[in-house]
């Protein structure tokens, strides 16, 4: 069966974008800080959340065919039109990195030249010592690496699932095992590339500060994101009456996983604060002074709905059956992840300019999410929603648990 | 009339599930099926409440959570305070990111270990304790449905033998109790 956008949906989406086009327009109207820093970050902000979902949706996607996951193939054209969006989220990327690289913000101190000249006043020695990996030249190579990889494997992906539609017995097969050897090795990649890309995008930000479990604790972030879209988008067709052959369990399953990994994610989280809080070096607990003293209340917020929300409301097995109750808490989760990243971004790119979640911000993320169901709901109705032929699809559609 | 306990020796879960559809929609109470690993679906068809092993383990995991917390309360703030690394030792509020691993690992101590004693005192094989394990088969290759007659009084033990035999079962046991 194909999905059709509903009129109900467009319309919406369409509202979604121009309400968050209109408050954005205003808020960067409002933006008095210098080079515009205020609005950079927040397109810093919502591109890469949002690409980070769909990075989140592009390795849960490997993860299932390098572990020959059987009971998710009923939703894998779910996961694959929230890879559509990483295209988009690549570009938006690229277009905050090189105004950054070209001047026009500053949200990247480290790309100012005048921090390695030993004869300006501006010598910074942190900085030169850094300089082997945090330059201009080794940023690109490495940024576009990342997102040609992404883009690349995310269309590959998708190339081969829709391939499989038309194959049967031995060549189908045959492609399955190749897209599973493919998941494992992207999984490689994308060990390092989470990594890496957190410190070149983000971490980078706060340059004379560095945290190595800083990468794991974006890449949770973004897994968790996904898994909620992934969740919130099946629930949404099941009830426009699509994917009729998707029961409970594979409900309660992706429930399971929003749970599971808001653990992934409170567990580094707080192993990041409480060894830097512990060990109590100068140049470690920059970091969490900013935020602590400056915004406790998104601090405490943070990690109260990213944490507790999820423990104490997602725990028992008939909240993560019951559809209503699920979308609700995934929403609210959702809205926390979407915090932690401005609360990555904010404080080290505006310092005491950033005054806490603004129009702009909120403007823009209405914005990016009209956007982003669009791009989404179009992808997913490009194909048949559920597969036609895998060589799990049978074990899928009888999945109990 | 004595009360009895018949064993209906499958060997296939799925015909092992015909028979269970049959027992249960002539109105007989199955008190339960043995098989060498978990079948699917057979819950609600013998009608099987649904298990009470996570509230369970929850209770253990927050009694472990409970004990942690007073534990170190009481030995590293209110009996016996030590400086370790100038950390504020006066209150338990202060010092709280240093004890949360401690409590982590108490919680899950506790659960795990409550939960595989509940385990072994639910299969009734704790230490020592008889082998009651009569149907030894179904830890190999065979399924079994077990019905008991005090269950079902308004049939008798050949009536459901007769039931039975309308499914595939290989061979049908009847014992006093």
């Amino acid at each position: 069966m194909n999905f059709t956008i509903s009129k109900r949906a467009s319309t919406l989406s369409m509202a979604l974008i121009g309400l968050g086009a209109i408050a954005t327009i205003v808020g960067v109207i409002g933006d008095h800080s210098d080079h515009h820093q205020r609005t950079w970050s927040a397109l810093l902000v919502n591109g890469f959340f949002f690409l980070g979902i769909g990075l989140g949706a592009l390795f849960f996607y490997s993860l299932q065919n390098a572990t020959e996951t059987a009971w998710s193939v009923m939703v894998k054209r779910v996961y694959e039109a929230i890879m559509g969006w990483i295209p988009v989220g690549a570009v938006i990327m690229i277009i905050v990195l090189a105004a950054g690289t070209f001047g026009m913000h500053h949200i990247y101190h480290w790309m100012d030249g005048t921090l390695y000249d030993k004869a300006s006043p501006n010598y910074d020695a942190i900085m030169d010592g850094k300089k082997a990996f945090l330059n201009i030249p080794f940023f690109w190579i490495r940024s576009l690496a990342y997102l040609a990889t992404f883009v690349f494997a995310a269309n590959w992906f998708r190339k081969k699932s829709l391939e499989m539609d038309g194959l049967t017995g031995e060549s189908l097969v045959r492609t399955h095992l190749l897209t599973y050897r493919r998941g494992a090795l992207f999984l490689v990649f994308f060990a390092v590339f989470s990594s890496t890309l957190a410190w070149d995008w983000l971490m980078s930000i706060d340059a004379h500060w560095f945290s190595t479990l800083y990468g794991w604790y974006v890449f949770s972030g973004m897994w968790v994101s996904a898994m909620i879209t992934g969740v919130i988008l099946v629930l949404y067709l099941k009830r426009k009456g699509y994917l009729p052959q998707v029961n409970n369990s594979h409900i309660h399953d992706m429930g399971k996983w929003v749970f599971a990994v808001s653990f992934l994610w409170t567990y580094l989280y707080f192993s990041q604060f409480m060894l830097i809080w512990y060990a109590n070096i100068p140049e470690e607990v920059t970091y969490f002074q900013d935020r602590i003293n400056h915004h406790p209340a998104l601090m405490w917020t943070i990690f109260f709905i990213n944490f507790a929300v999820p423990m104490a409301l997602l725990m028992a097995r008939d909240a993560k059956r019951n559809p209503r109750y699920l979308i609700g808490v995934g929403s609210v989760i959702f809205i926390g992840h979407w915090l932690d990243v401005n609360l990555m971004v904010m404080p080290g790119a505006n310092g005491h300019h950033f005054h806490g979640i603004g129009l702009l911000d909120v403007g823009m993320f209405v914005l990016f999410l009209g956007a982003f169901v669009r791009v989404v709901l179009g992808t997913l109705a490009k194909a048949p929603l559920t597969p036609v032929n895998h060589p799990y699809l049978e074990e899928s559609i009888h999945h109990s648990i | 009339m004595a009360n009895k306990v018949i064993y209906a020796v499958y060997d296939d879960p799925e015909q092992l599930k015909d028979g269970a559809r049959k027992l249960v929609s002539s109105g007989i109470k199955v008190k339960d099926v043995f098989s060498p690993f978990p079948m699917h679906g057979i819950d609600p068809i013998i009608g099987i409440t649904r298990t009470r092993l996570g509230i369970v383990s929850f209770m253990f995991g927050i009694t472990g959570t409970c004990l942690a917390v007073l534990g170190i309360w009481y030995f590293n703030i209110f009996d016996w305070p030590m400086n370790i690394g100038g950390k504020p030792s006066f209150n338990y509020y202060q010092n709280v990111p240093a004890f949360i691993p401690v409590t982590f690992e108490f919680t899950v101590l506790c659960a795990a270990h409550g939960m595989a004693i509940t385990y072994l005192i639910r299969n009734k094989t704790l230490p020592g304790m008889p082998c009651s394990q009569s149907r030894l088969r179904t830890t190999d290759d065979k399924f079994i449905i077990e019905v008991r007659t005090a269950d079902n009084h308004g049939h008798s033990s050949e009536a459901i033998a007769e039931l039975l035999r309308q499914s595939p079962v290989t061979e049908i046991n009847e014992r006093q109790c």
